[in-house]
């Protein structure tokens, strides 16, 4: 690890102008990615600033029809949040798939997302679920915050505060995990709103990191059942290809995972 | 057996310490003045070293000395050597390819040092490294051992052309070719030994200390063979004479062979120790780990099985292309062979064998044991054999193996071993009934319905362990003995110290051996230590590796043990008046046998060192030592089953039931071969499942991080059901055969065969990751 400046912010404004006043800051969350990189000497900030311990940005709301997940809660709160299970079982159960107990403990929803791993797993139900991204400017919608591997809509400096997701009238996940990391080799977020909107994300598949599946949504509104997606034929051309996953089992995978993912919805 | 005697599942002496975080390790240790080495490595797999230009890395702060491997040489610190010389079927030598400890010229593997800064901390030190620049001029490379041996393939070494180490034959192929032109049916087999990184879970670490006033080095090292270390830096790399170099190996976390071998880290870290007077630290890490800890397996292989009309085996052909990466590691040359063709038997009645083996330079890390070494790819090879075998000759394949089964012992195999002892049909009815063979069908049936394929796989292993007698292996080319030696001191107040040539780095030796203790003295283990790991200590011994410890090591001690009974006998019949022929040894005390006459044993080590009252002519003191050279090998062997569902969807293995039925002869402490076992099969599945160590076509390794290589984890594992049949083994007086590398040895085969049992197919490659299951299951 090269040098570098910790910083602890107590509140959201101050990790804001810690950021400005840095000249090459990072903000530091769970530091499941980032520690890694800065201990290969891959990524050198000049000042790393710790939003882990700033408590506006740790918990779990339900108002309403909407389930709030605040940017620096860990993985592991979600995965046994009571509320969670009780509004989006799949949501807290995909929590508890994310790599192993250790990185659970430690990372957070915000860090993952303001990753944007194209293989992470929150990115997909953030965009099955149609989930906001609120952040210290302004809201996001998942439509909009993912961008391709790697990045996403936020400007520099912008912190991400919390994620609202819409409580679904049934959801469900199913993830094949990489043998080696446990992201998701592929893994598929399906939702069915309350307005009755279809919606199924796939992640760890695409060489352009988490995508909507048109054929799936299509195939789930004629019938929203796992047989309902036999017919369905998705090609490999664009998805990743690597030791662990040819492209051909990608497509296989996003199949079988949106099958399973509807049969656990229910 | 006493409660802590032989047999006892005693509680490990050693877990107190490392599991509250007071074991010492070389990381642990720091010593005054201490410096930090950081290496620079090649980032690629073949390329010639123009240049090096530390002028800018010197005027950092804390930098103490850059060095490069040109300086190595000019100081005439030895090559690498290869330790087993082998020759080839035309009668020449193996070809060596000159391995310096950092390369002057040309790198032949991605993470060969070319140059070593050292500094005042190990951040400073790679600071500094970043600010050496190195001139490569790349040159073509080759990884894959088909590749290396075409014509017009990229040249590794001027000593070896075609980048052949050697081609190297063993049985009777006159006697075989016959056996095959009168055979009923042939089976015919292509397997890939998929290539392992250890990965043991403290990486490799040296500290030197160059005493100038002394002229004196130590060397702290995560060293299975401390000795043996101490020899070769001596002996072969000219660092210093014996007496004047201490090496110490404390607290070691894993090696599973990956740390037998001397490597060039601990060379540079003395040399650098003298030129810069101060102590030199080295810690690798993980990626280190991965690029520079000789790798284990990666044999191709085309194999042929002869049957006669009534399935019984006649012959065996064998051919073999071994990769042994970029250079011979010391123990390589041996790996594929006599660690390797000599158990191409298996557990069967072969009348005629076969075998060539061709050893293959490519620019890859070099290739060397690893928990089996030889054994696991001959094991995998002929149970997968069988299991073909039964599909094209339609019979059970657990039939066919009984029915080729090797029964009357002594058996001599047509490939050098002679097996001692052994009952194979009792470990394969313990193993069938445990998974309960016979209800296998049903269960598939069951599992079709759900959607599930459903399969069986046997493996019935044998391993030749405790290699020896020293004249034997001297015979075949090795260059050291292999023999145990150890000591037993009994202190004037009765404790005893026993100093072993075996080096603990996980086995449990500071239990086990003390075991043996209390057996036979009857007293607590809490009164016994066990001293190894460090050459001012202990006298010459040759360490710990191929399942040697309890049927070498254990052995030895129990020598020096009798001796030194002997001498306490004399003592103590003197003191008691009485015959020595009377005097037995009970709970801690030598008796008068029928009398109520005794004397506790701190009394007998009192009277041996007061020397006020021994018998005439008698030496003071309590202390004998023993070396001990094995008669033969032994022969650990078991059977092996698993049942296995596999996802057709996902081409995703779980696994339903596994059973382990292993004759280790003697157990010691069967909670400790228990643990052994385990961790063994966790190997041997993790091959099977999950483990490659890869390269791309130009060498590029691109599994050298855990977020690509899959290490097994406990949820990739079933929980395993463990039995024990036993046959003592003949060749040493506990009777013990070993049980360090067994599970590595049988799983790999019995999970590969309940796979391709499922899915149909026989064709399937380590590893059986799901998407290559899924494609070998949908594939035309």
């Amino acid at each position: 690890m090269y040098q570098t400046t910790y910083h602890r912010a107590s509140s959201v404004d101050e990790a804001a102008a810690l950021f400005a006043k840095g000249s090459e800051a990072k903000f530091l969350a769970g530091g499941q990615t980032l520690l890694p990189v800065m201990k290969q000497r891959l990524a050198s900030p000049s000042d790393v600033i710790d939003l882990g311990k700033i408590k506006e940005l740790i918990g779990i709301e339900v108002s309403g029809d909407t389930l709030t997940v605040k940017a620096a809660t860990p993985h592991y709160d979600v995965a046994t949040s009571d509320a969670v299970k009780k509004a989006i079982p799949a949501l807290a159960y995909l929590a508890s798939l994310i790599g192993d107990p250790a990185v659970r403990y430690r990372g957070t929803i915000g860090g993952s997302i303001a990753n944007n791993d194209p293989a992470a797993d929150y990115p997909a139900a953030l965009l099955a679920l149609g989930a906001t991204v609120k952040t210290n400017k302004r809201s996001i919608a998942a439509e909009d915050f993912f961008k391709g591997l790697f990045t996403t809509a936020l400007e520099d400096g912008e912190i991400i505060t919390s994620v609202s997701f819409p409580v679904p009238q049934k959801a469900g996940y199913a993830k094949m995990p990489h043998p080696a990391s446990r992201f998701a080799l592929t893994a598929v977020f399906v939702a069915q709103t309350k307005s009755g909107e279809i919606r199924v994300a796939a992640t760890g598949a695409s060489q352009s990191g988490v995508m909507r599946v048109p054929a799936i949504e299509a195939a789930l509104k004629t019938s929203w059942s796992p047989s309902a997606i036999d017919g369905v034929t998705i090609s490999a051309s664009n998805l990743l290809s690597d030791i662990h996953g040819t492209s051909e089992y990608r497509a296989n995978l996003i199949k079988v995972m949106a099958q399973r993912a509807v049969a656990a919805a229910g | 057996m006493g409660v802590e005697g032989i047999g006892a599942s005693v509680v490990r002496k050693e877990d107190k310490r490392f599991i509250t975080g007071k074991g010492r390790y070389v990381d642990d240790i720091k010593l005054q003045g201490m410096t930090h080495a950081h290496f620079i490595r090649s980032p690629h797999a073949h390329a010639k070293v123009k240049g090096i230009d530390s002028a800018e890395a010197l005027k950092m702060p804390g930098v103490v000395a850059v060095l490069t491997g040109q300086q190595i040489v000019d100081d005439k610190v030895g090559n690498l050597i290869c330790g087993w010389a082998i020759t080839s079927k035309d009668g020449s030598p193996m070809k060596m390819g000159a391995w310096p400890a950092m390369a002057p010229e040309t790198v032949r593997f991605v993470g060969q040092a070319v140059a070593v800064v050292i500094a005042e901390t190990k951040n400073l030190a790679r600071d500094a490294a970043e600010a050496v620049v190195v001139d490569y001029e790349e040159l073509p490379a080759v990884a894959d051992v088909h590749a290396a041996i075409k014509a017009g393939a990229p040249q590794l070494h001027p000593e070896a052309p075609g980048n052949q180490v050697y081609d190297w034959v063993i049985g009777d192929e006159g006697a075989t070719d016959a056996a095959f032109s009168k055979a009923a049916n042939v089976v015919k087999l292509d397997v890939t030994n998929n290539r392992l990184a250890p990965n043991a879970m403290e990486p490799r670490a040296a500290i030197a200390d160059y005493d100038s006033a002394e002229e004196h080095f130590t060397l702290y090292t995560t060293s299975q063979n401390p000795h043996v270390a101490r020899l070769v830096l001596s002996a072969f790399y000219n660092i210093a004479p014996e007496h004047k170099l201490r090496v110490i190996a404390p607290d070691v976390g894993g090696g599973f062979g990956s740390k037998i071998f001397i490597y060039p880290e601990e060379m540079v870290a003395l040399w650098a120790s003298k030129k810069v007077g101060r102590p030199v630290k080295w810690t690798g890490d993980r990626t280190e780990a991965f690029l520079t800890d000789a790798h284990g397996r990666d044999h191709v292989t085309h194999a042929e099985m002869a049957f006669d009309a009534n399935n019984n085996i006649t012959g065996l052909k064998v051919k073999t292309y071994a990769n042994f990466g970029a250079y011979m590691s010391l123990f390589s040359s041996s790996v594929p062979t006599y660690l390797y063709a000599t158990l191409l038997s298996g557990q069967y009645n072969i009348p005629a064998i076969h075998a060539e083996v061709i050893g293959v330079y490519t620019n890859t890390t070099p290739v060397d044991a690893y928990r089996g070494a030889g054994r696991p790819e001959a094991s995998y090879l002929i149970e997968r054999l069988m299991e073909t075998a039964a599909r094209q000759l339609k019979v059970d394949p657990a039939a066919l193996r009984r029915q080729n089964f090797i029964t009357q012992f002594p058996h001599q195999t047509p490939v050098i071993m002679a097996y001692d002892t052994g009952d194979f049909n009792a470990s394969l009815d313990a193993a069938m009934k445990a998974i309960d063979y016979a209800g296998f069908a049903a269960r598939k049936a069951k599992a079709k319905a759900d959607g599930m394929l459903r399969g069986i796989g046997v493996s019935c292993y044998i391993e030749a362990c405790g290699i020896a007698p020293s004249k034997a292996v001297g015979s075949l080319g090795a260059g050291v003995g292999l023999w145990e030696s150890a000591e037993v001191r009994v202190n004037p107040v009765g404790t005893i110290e026993i100093l072993t040539g075996s080096h603990s780095h996980g086995q449990g030796h500071e239990t086990t051996f003390c075991q043996l203790v209390a057996e036979r003295l009857g007293i607590p283990i809490s009164q016994v230590s066990i001293v190894h790991g460090d050459t001012d200590k202990v006298q010459f011994g040759m360490g710990t590796y191929g399942s040697r410890s309890a049927a070498v090591g254990l052995t030895a001690i129990l020598k020096a043990m009798e001796k030194m009974e002997a001498k306490a006998k004399k003592i103590a019949a003197h003191a008691l008046e009485a015959s020595e022929a009377d005097i037995v040894i009970e709970n801690g005390e030598f008796k008068v046998t029928g009398t109520d006459k005794a004397i506790a044993l701190p009394m007998v080590a009192l009277a041996a060192y007061t020397a006020h009252n021994l018998p005439d002519g008698m030496e003071p003191g309590l202390k004998e030592s023993a070396f001990y050279d094995p008669t033969n090998f032994t022969f650990p062997a078991g059977a092996y089953i698993c049942e296995v569902e596999v996802d057709p969807g996902t081409g995703k293995t779980s696994f339903v039931n596994f059973v382990a039925a292993d004759d280790f002869g003697r157990l010691i402490n069967p909670m400790i071969v228990e643990g052994q076992v385990h961790g063994g099969l966790a190997q041997g599945i993790g091959q099977a499942l999950l483990e490659h160590a890869i390269y791309d076509a130009n060498g590029q390794p691109v599994t050298a991080s855990f977020m690509d290589y899959s290490m097994p984890r406990a949820d990739d594992l079933p929980s395993f059901k463990l039995s024990h049949t036993t046959t003592l083994c003949p060749g040493n007086p506990l009777g013990i055969k070993g049980c360090g590398e067994a599970g590595a040895i049988g799983a790999s085969a019995a999970v590969i065969n309940a796979i391709t049992d499922a899915i149909g197919k026989n064709n399937l490659e380590m590893p059986a990751t799901p998407d290559r299951v899924w494609r070998t299951i949908h594939a035309a």
